[in-house]
């Protein structure tokens, strides 16, 4: 039974965006923290600290949670997958990214990490969402520039997207 | 907005895991999804010095059907549960009261008997618990020992477990053939904290109302098939009788107009899922 010490940092390993990484944390690190501070993975944000606002939003093994509610040592093992795995190459963006510049769905951009890592994983198990679902979805997440309208409509020109993206191959 | 130190202990199997709680005592904690005791000990209103963490023993993690009751492990995520293709046929209350239960993102991560352990009085799982009137298994080194949802909550995040004990899985009844279930909420936001949550069960010849978010912890009354006038009087009697708070999020009258307005609805749908 591993018993990790509270004055002392213990390797923490994990898969991050589809590479392995491994750093040292206490056990009182959050992932948020972890990631940004000690894996130099900013993209993903800190607003509320206490799973309210959603900014933290990542995907752990394959499900969206909030960084923020996760201590870096229970990620051990998991498969991590944060902002900067969603473009498919350096200098291009997602589809779902892409929708969000389109549409000028965010504005500060604080925001936007999290609702990415959400949607992301929601259009993939909803290929042809209903606005009212999306809407409720997105509860999960402040925004405070865009009003969310934008989102939405960026959530639902990206899924049509995928769906022929889909019909084609 | 970070927790104090702590240690944390990896459980790998049930035993290690009564071990390092007796060990440690009231200064431990059992550490599930952690999407309730994380954030508790950021704010630092939880200080334990040792986290023991269960999500490692794959036997908690399981959903069974056993003596017409669903039994939910302690390592049964809200969202596992949620997906649980039996659910709806199960138990349609639950299946009704888990997507009001905080965010998808955070059911992904949180579990079932969590919210129970944790207990807070706009909590959707205890109050469906309650009005179920489902069981809790709790064990520890020197025992184990199954508590009804009724004695188990005992007020603001307070509960019969003792110290050295952790809640192994949470029993609750599978639906009645001909009975009707209905839930209910109202919250400025969905996912927030619940200002009324309801749960209704309705018998043959009689409902069960279960309420949250109005006082310390989840309140259960039985009403006979009454109707009308007289159930807007017994609704008003079980508003006043709980001991409603003022808060940020609403005042206790609004608190009360809810009870009765939210109550009387949840009853009627109930009854109409009845066959």
């Amino acid at each position: 039974m591993p018993r990790l010490g509270a004055d002392a940092r213990h390797r923490v390993r994990f898969e991050l965006n589809g590479r392995s990484v491994e750093a040292d944390a206490e056990p009182r690190t959050l992932l948020t923290d972890f990631l940004r501070h000690d894996l130099g993975m900013t993209g993903t944000h800190v607003g509320c600290e206490h799973g309210v606002c959603g900014a933290c939003t990542v995907q752990i093994d394959g499900m969206p949670a909030r960084a923020c509610l996760t201590l870096a040592v229970q990620a051990d093992g998991a498969k991590i997958r944060t902002v900067e795995g969603l473009a498919p190459a350096s200098g291009r963006l997602s589809v779902l990214q892409e929708a969000f510049r389109r549409h000028h769905a965010l504005q500060c951009g604080f925001c936007t990490a999290g609702i990415l890592m959400s949607l992301d994983y929601y259009l993939r198990q909803h290929p042809d969402p209903a606005e009212a679902e999306l809407r409720e979805y997105l509860g999960g997440h402040l925004c405070r520039c865009t009003g969310y309208t934008p989102i939405l409509t960026a959530a639902l020109d990206a899924a049509g997207k995928l769906r022929e993206t889909a019909a084609d191959a | 907005m970070k927790p104090a130190r702590f240690d944390y202990v990896r459980a790998g199997t049930l035993a290690e895991a009564h071990g390092a709680l007796s060990h440690g005592g009231d200064e431990a904690r059992i550490l599930a999804g952690g999407q309730s005791l994380v954030p508790m000990l950021s704010m630092r209103v939880a200080r334990p010095t040792v986290l023991i963490d269960i999500m490692h023993l794959p036997d908690l993690a399981k959903i069974e059907v056993k003596d017409d009751a669903v039994r939910v492990g302690a390592g049964v995520r809200q969202a596992a549960l949620l997906a649980w293709p039996e659910l709806a046929e199960r138990q349609p209350l639950l299946a009704a009261a888990l997507p009001w239960v905080g965010h998808a993102q955070t059911r992904s991560r949180g579990t079932v008997c969590g919210s129970i352990a944790h207990a807070d009085p706009s909590a959707e799982i205890p109050l469906t618990l309650l009005a179920l009137k489902g069981v809790v298994e709790l064990s520890s080194h020197r025992n184990r020992r199954r508590v009804a949802a009724e004695e188990f909550f005992k007020g603001l995040m307070s509960t019969a477990r003792k110290d050295d004990e952790l809640i192994e899985a949470v029993e609750i009844p599978c639906s009645n053939a001909g009975d009707g279930y209905a839930f209910r909420e109202f919250a400025r936001r969905h996912g927030d904290f619940a200002i009324v949550a309801c749960a209704a069960v309705a018998r043959k010849n009689g409902v069960r109302l279960a309420i949250g978010g109005v006082t310390d912890c989840p309140t259960a009354r039985d009403f006979p098939d009454i109707e009308g006038d007289a159930l807007d009087d017994a609704l008003d009697r079980f508003a006043s009788d709980l001991d409603a708070h003022d808060d940020l999020h609403a005042t206790a009258d609004y608190r009360r107009a809810l009870v009765r307005r939210l109550g009387r609805a949840t009853i009627e749908e109930a009854r109409r899922c009845r066959a």
